[in-house]
């Protein structure tokens, strides 16, 4: 049985001749990261699983996209909602390449702001924020300057 | 270059724009703006911030341009914050703004290719009553470093208190704070102190041997409006109020200051002694933004405009 469950595993990464895979990733943020990286607009072929078994985090999700490759600018953005999960890059049917991501110093977008007295929730703009803390939890709004967690924000 | 936020100036920057201020107290009818334009633009009303700017521009010979009343511009008609500083920005050589919504000022220094100055953006930042408050203390105590300073009143929502802690990081304080519990010092400005190195003890009682350290004592409103629990409100309205014989045990160099407008939480009793002096906080008020429309505009005390009046000093 053991035996099987490994050999499922495999395939499911060993199935991507060129591309991404990003792995581990919460199953309640799957589709947030489809979104982050705006996967729906992208034409190659994209593998989605998710509610799969996994030790660490119970269930999880997994992307697989063919012949994609992200900067880290891009790829780091996930990191707001999916901070533990894993990258693989695969070329040839190999594993090239893993990393992991990490939530920029200061970003643009991805999330609102949770102050409803912020200019970024009343005017056409972008938001932008600055992460602090050791364990990088807090947000801090560039504009009106009020602290939040990260977990507790919510997407644009 | 805009002023926005008073926790991003450095000690040598703070102690530059003192010491102009203090050359406006001397010299406070200098024309020396007299083919600049200055709007002001006040998205939300504030007689008081506004006739302070006004005046200031004015006795530097500037023309003002502007509104007091948002609901007579367009923005009441829904055009963005971008827009009308766009706009604004074809005519003045610097805008000086307050909003309600917090990061306007922010937000209209990154679009505006004219400096702006915050005159207060909702709860958020108001860097020119810091000036002004930091002025009025070097002013009375001859120095900014090693003094005991006592908050007082509504220190949650109090902005005022909230930037004059972080611009005091450089002058090794010691803050006081007193307050009710529901207005208590929030917790992310004591992280700031703790990460600043900055002392402060927490009081909730307010009596003359609480505040005989004292060298500045800063009272704010305690507004009704602030309060979820109003049975709260009640039982400590009258607990923060400052009459003239909380002062018997006081030192003799401490100075009263207030933001005003002030209503009942300094009694009339105190105007008369030696140690009110939210009046005079209030003049230095035009100093102050003298000195901070010309440092915006790059003017400043190696400039050519100023230095005849320099050299006679």
């Amino acid at each position: 049985m053991n035996h099987r469950i490994n050999q499922d595993n495999a395939l499911q990464v060993a199935a991507l001749r060129d591309g991404t895979v990003i792995d581990h990733i919460p199953s309640d943020k799957l589709f947030s990261v489809v979104s982050i990286l705006g996967l729906e607009h992208v034409s190659s072929k994209i593998t989605i699983g998710n509610n799969l078994l996994s030790q660490k985090l119970g269930l999880k999700g997994i992307i697989k996209i063919a012949d994609r490759f992200f900067d880290d600018d891009e790829i780091n953005q996930i990191a707001l909602v999916a901070p533990n999960c894993r990258l693989n890059i695969i070329r040839d049917y190999q594993v090239t390449e893993k990393k992991q991501v990490r939530l920029p110093d200061d970003f643009q977008g991805i999330c609102k702001c949770a102050n409803p007295k912020c200019i970024t929730n009343n005017e056409p703009m972008l938001t932008r924020f600055h992460v602090l803390g050791e364990d990088r939890k807090t947000l801090k709004c560039h504009y009106c300057e009020k602290q939040m967690n990260r977990d507790e924000v919510s997407l644009l | 270059m805009s002023l926005v936020n008073i926790a991003e100036l450095s000690e040598s920057k703070i102690r530059y724009l003192l010491e102009l201020t203090q050359f406006f107290e001397k010299h406070p009818n200098l024309h020396i703006l007299e083919d600049r334009v200055v709007a002001t633009l006040f998205f939300e009303p504030s007689t008081r911030t506004r006739l302070s700017f006004e005046t200031a521009a004015n006795r530097l010979g500037a023309r003002v341009i502007g509104f007091s009343d948002p609901n007579a511009t367009s923005s009441s008609k829904g055009e963005s914050l971008k827009d009308t500083i766009m706009m604004v920005s074809n005519y003045a050589d610097i805008i000086v703004m307050r909003h309600h919504l917090e990061g306007a000022a922010r937000y209209a220094s990154e679009v505006a290719p004219v400096p702006i100055v915050n005159a207060g953006d909702g709860a958020n930042q108001h860097p020119t009553q810091t000036m002004l408050d930091l002025y009025t203390i070097y002013q009375t105590q001859g120095r900014l470093t090693d003094l005991n300073i006592y908050l007082v009143g509504d220190l949650k929502y109090g902005r005022t208190v909230h930037s004059l802690l972080m611009a005091m990081r450089h002058f090794n304080p010691t803050f006081h704070f007193i307050a009710p519990d529901e207005l208590k010092m929030p917790q992310e400005y004591k992280d700031y102190c703790n990460e600043h190195h900055i002392k402060y003890v927490e009081h909730s009682d307010f009596t003359a041997d609480t505040i005989a350290n004292a060298d500045i004592l800063y009272m704010t409103r305690v507004q009704r409006e602030r309060f979820t629990d109003l049975m709260e409100y009640e039982r400590v309205k009258n607990m923060y109020i400052l009459r003239a014989d909380l002062l018997s045990k006081c030192r003799d160099n401490m100075k009263v200051l207030h933001p005003l407008p002030r209503l009942n939480e300094i009694t009339p009793d105190v105007d008369n002694t030696k140690h009110a002096y939210y009046f005079q906080q209030a003049k230095n008020g035009l100093f102050a933004r003298q000195a901070i429309l010309c440092d915006t505009l790059g003017i400043g005390l190696d400039s050519e405009e100023l230095k005849p009046y320099i050299e006679k000093d």
